[in-house]
C-alpha cells in the first residue's frame, strides 16, 4: 500500500491574486476525491501543483509530481502523432521499463486498440479525453489528478471511464479529479473538496455536504452551500 | 531529448505543406534579394522625338561637334525608341507603352552654341511617382555624362586652339591669319630684333613687348591644364582599408543563403517552442519530464541542423553558377553553423512568447524581415543618426553578424571571420536565456 497523498497549507499566489490559500487535505490510497467549485475557485490550480506544472507559493505536497498523472483540462496531446506514438513517447519520457507492453496495455484498458494507428487531429473530443487520461495512466503512477476528465465525453463514455477509474483506485491508485457535475462526484466519489476563492470551505463525505446543506441532492447543496459562503 | 527530436521529426514529416513552405518560402525570397542585389536596375523604356534638322552641328572653338552624337550620349543609359510626332510620343506615354517621351527641340543646337542661353530637353511623364523619380534621375545622370562628353569635347578643341596660338600656323576660324607666328617663337623673334634696334623709345616698346610675349607664352602653356581641372575637378581613386574585394554576385549570394538561413531557423524554432504551448503540452513536460533547458536546446537543435543542411545546400548549389572559393569550405561550415545557432536562438526566444504557431511565426516573420533589410541598409544610405540606430538594432540582432561571418568566410570580406562568429555565439547565448526566460509560465 502507498503512502497517502498530504497536501498543507497550499497556496498558490499571481500577485496581487491568490488562486489558492492555505488548502490542506489528504487522500488516502484507493480514495476517490472530487473537487467541486464554481469557475475560478482554483481547481485547475490545485491539480496542476499537485503534478508538478506550476509550483506553489506556499505549502507542500507530499508525493512527487513524477508520482502523479495527469490529466490536464485540455487534452495534451501531439495532433500530428498517432495514438499509440503519443503513448510510447509519453511512456519513453516517464522511464517506463517497458515502453511497448505499456502502450498495447493502455491501448487496451481504453478500449483504443482500434484507433492506435489514428492520428490524434483525427479523433473526436471523447477519444482525445481517453487517449489524455491513457496518457496519464502509463507511467503506473500511485495518485492520479484528473481536471474535469469527463468533460467532452458522451454518457456512455462517461460510465465507462469511471468503470476504469474505479477500477483502479480499487486496486490502490488515489484518485482525484475536478468536476463541474455534483452528480458524477456523488456517485463515483468517496469524499468532495469544495474550493471557492481558492480556499477549501468544505472537506468531507458528498452525504456531509448535502447534509451540511440542509438536504437536496449535492447539486442543491453545493449551491446552497456556495450561497451561504458568499453570504458570510 | 533524443525522444523528443525523434517526435519532432516525425510531426515534420507529417507537415509536408509546412516543411515545403519553410524551404522554398526562404529560398525564393532569398534569391529575389540576391537577384535584385547582383543585377543592374533594367534601362526604363523612353519614347524619343528629336526635332533637330538632320546633320545639325555647333561649331566650337573652331570644331564641329555634332548633335546626334550629343544625343546617343544622353538615351545611353535608356532603352530609347525614336518616334516621328509628338502625338505618337504623347500617345505611347499616355498608354503606358513608354514610361516617358523625351522631347529634343529644334533649337537646341543654337542654343547650344549661343553660350549666352541654356539648351532644354523636354519629358512627358505619365507613369507614378517611384517611375518619374526613377526616370528623372536617369536622365539627369545621363545628361551630365552627354555634358561631361560635351565638354571634353570642347576642352580638346581648345587645347588645339591653345597649341596653335603657342606655336604658331593655322587656327581654322573666321577671321583668324591663316600661318601665323606662334607665341612662343615671338620673344626670340623680338630679342633679334631689339638686337638690332638702336637704344631709344622703339627700342623700349620692343623691350615691353618682349616681356609680355614671354609671360604670355609661358602662361598659356599652364592654361592647357587648367582647363583639364575645371573640365573634370575631382576625380576619383577607390582605397579598400581592409579585407577583400566582394564581387557584387558573390556578396548577392551571401545575403541570399543568410535570409534562407534566418528564416528556416527563426521559423522552425520558434514554431516548435509554441507547438508544445499549441498542443498543451508543454506543462506535462516540464512538469519533471523534460527540463525547460533541454527542450529549448533540443529545439534549437532542430532548426538549426535543418537550416544548416538547406543553406549549404544551397550554397553548394549556387556555386555551380557563381564562381566561390571551395578551398575555404571549411570556415563556411563554421560561419553557417553559428549563424543556424544564434537564429535558431532567436527563434525559440518568439516561441516561448507566443500561445500558438500562427502567432510565433507571424512574429517571427515580422521580426525578421525588416531586420535583414536593415542590417543591408549602407552607410550614407541614411542620416548619421539613423544609420547609427539602425547599427544598434542590428548589433543586437543576428541578421548582420550572420552575413558578415559568411561574408567573411566565403569572400574573406572584412570584419574577420573569428569576430563575427564570437558575437553569433553571444547572441545565442543571450536569446536562449531570454527563451528560457519566456518559457516559465508552461501554460
Amino acid at each position: 500500500m502507498s503512502a497517502p497523498l498530504r497536501v498543507e497549507a497550499l497556496g498558490k499566489r499571481y500577485g496581487e491574486l491568490a488562486a489558492l490559500a492555505d488548502v490542506s487535505f489528504e487522500v488516502a490510497p484507493g480514495e476517490l476525491v472530487a473537487v467541486l467549485g464554481p469557475n475560478g475557485a482554483g481547481k485547475t490550480t490545485l491539480l496542476s501543483i499537485l503534478a508538478g506544472a506550476q509550483a506553489p507559493s506556499s505549502g507542500s505536497v507530499s508525493v512527487a509530481p513524477r508520482d502523479v498523472g495527469w490529466a490536464p483540462q485540455q487534452p495534451a496531446l501531439y495532433g500530428k502523432l498517432t495514438v499509440a506514438e503519443n503513448l510510447e513517447l509519453f511512456a519513453r519520457l516517464e522511464g517506463v521499463g517497458d515502453p511497448g507492453a505499456a502502450v498495447r496495455a493502455m491501448l487496451a484498458q481504453t478500449g483504443l486498440e482500434a484507433r492506435a494507428g489514428e492520428l490524434v487531429a483525427n479523433l473526436s473530443g471523447g477519444n482525445r479525453q481517453r487517449v489524455n487520461v491513457a496518457i496519464a495512466l502509463i507511467g503506473g503512477p500511485p495518485v492520479l489528478a484528473l481536471d474535469e476528465p469527463s468533460a467532452s465525453l458522451d454518457p456512455a463514455q462517461r460510465e465507462r471511464l469511471w468503470e476504469f477509474v474505479a477500477g483502479l483506485a480499487a486496486a490502490g491508485t488515489s484518485v482525484i479529479f475536478s468536476t463541474h457535475g455534483p452528480g458524477e462526484a456523488q456517485r463515483h466519489a468517496d469524499r468532495v473538496l469544495v474550493l471557492d476563492g481558492g480556499r477549501l470551505t468544505f472537506a468531507g463525505t458528498p452525504g456531509e455536504l448535502i447534509e451540511a446543506a440542509g438536504g437536496g441532492d449535492l447539486e442543491q447543496a453545493l449551491v446552497g452551500f456556495l450561497a451561504v459562503g458568499s453570504a458570510a | 531529448m533524443s525522444w523528443l527530436l525523434r517526435k519532432d521529426l516525425v510531426i515534420l514529416r507529417r507537415s509536408r505543406l509546412t516543411v515545403a513552405t519553410l524551404v522554398l518560402y526562404p529560398v525564393a525570397i532569398a534569391l529575389l534579394i540576391g537577384f535584385a542585389l547582383s543585377r543592374t536596375p533594367s534601362k526604363p523604356h523612353v519614347d524619343v522625338l528629336d526635332q533637330t534638322p538632320p546633320g545639325e552641328t555647333v561649331r566650337v572653338a573652331g570644331r564641329r561637334v555634332t548633335v546626334e552624337s550629343y544625343v546617343e550620349g544622353l538615351f545611353s543609359g535608356l532603352d530609347a525608341h525614336r518616334v516621328a510626332t509628338r502625338a505618337q510620343a504623347v500617345a505611347d506615354v499616355e498608354s503606358a507603352r513608354s514610361v516617358a517621351a523625351v522631347v529634343i527641340p529644334a533649337d537646341i543646337a543654337a542654343k547650344v552654341a549661343s553660350a549666352t542661353a541654356q539648351a532644354e530637353v523636354q519629358v512627358l511623364y505619365n507613369g507614378n511617382a517611384l517611375e518619374q523619380s526613377l526616370v528623372s534621375s536617369q536622365l539627369r545622370s545621363a545628361l551630365a555624362e552627354a555634358n561631361l562628353g560635351f565638354s571634353e569635347q570642347i576642352q580638346r578643341a581648345a587645347a588645339q586652339a591653345i597649341d596653335v596660338l603657342l606655336r604658331g600656323g593655322d587656327l581654322g576660324s573666321l577671321g583668324a591669319p591663316p600661318d601665323f607666328v606662334g607665341l612662343e617663337r615671338l620673344p626670340a623673334l623680338l630679342r633679334a630684333q631689339i638686337a638690332r634696334t638702336p637704344p631709344g623709345a622703339d627700342r623700349r616698346s620692343l623691350e615691353a613687348i618682349e616681356s609680355f610675349a614671354s609671360f604670355a607664352a609661358q602662361n598659356l602653356g599652364v592654361s592647357k591644364r587648367v582647363l583639364q581641372t575645371v573640365g573634370q575637378p575631382i576625380r576619383i581613386r577607390s582605397s579598400l582599408l581592409s579585407g577583400r574585394r566582394t564581387p557584387l554576385d558573390t556578396f548577392a549570394v551571401v545575403v541570399a543563403v543568410t535570409v534562407s538561413l534566418m528564416f528556416l531557423a527563426v521559423l522552425l524554432a520558434a514554431g516548435g517552442v509554441a507547438l508544445e504551448r499549441e498542443e498543451n503540452a508543454l506543462a506535462r513536460l516540464v512538469r519533471g519530464l523534460v527540463s525547460r533547458e533541454a527542450l529549448l536546446l533540443e529545439k534549437v537543435v532542430l532548426a538549426a541542423t535543418c537550416s544548416f543542411a538547406v543553406a549549404l545546400a544551397m550554397l553548394a548549389g549556387v556555386g555551380a553558377f557563381v564562381s566561390l572559393d571551395w578551398a575555404r569550405v571549411a570556415l563556411w561550415l563554421a560561419a553557417l553553423a553559428c549563424g543556424a545557432l544564434a537564429f535558431a536562438s532567436l527563434g525559440v526566444a518568439i516561441g516561448a512568447l507566443a500561445r500558438e504557431v500562427r502567432a510565433a511565426s507571424l512574429l517571427a516573420f515580422l521580426l525578421s524581415l525588416p531586420l535583414a533589410f536593415l542590417a543591408l541598409v549602407p552607410a550614407g544610405a541614411v542620416g548619421r543618426g539613423f544609420y547609427d540606430a539602425i547599427g544598434a538594432i542590428s548589433f543586437v540582432f543576428p541578421f548582420k553578424a550572420a552575413l558578415q561571418a559568411l561574408d567573411a568566410a566565403v569572400n574573406g570580406a572584412h570584419p574577420s571571420l573569428p569576430g563575427a562568429v564570437a558575437h553569433l555565439l553571444a547572441l545565442s547565448l543571450v536569446f536562449g536565456l531570454l527563451g528560457r526566460i519566456g518559457l516559465r509560465r508552461a501554460s
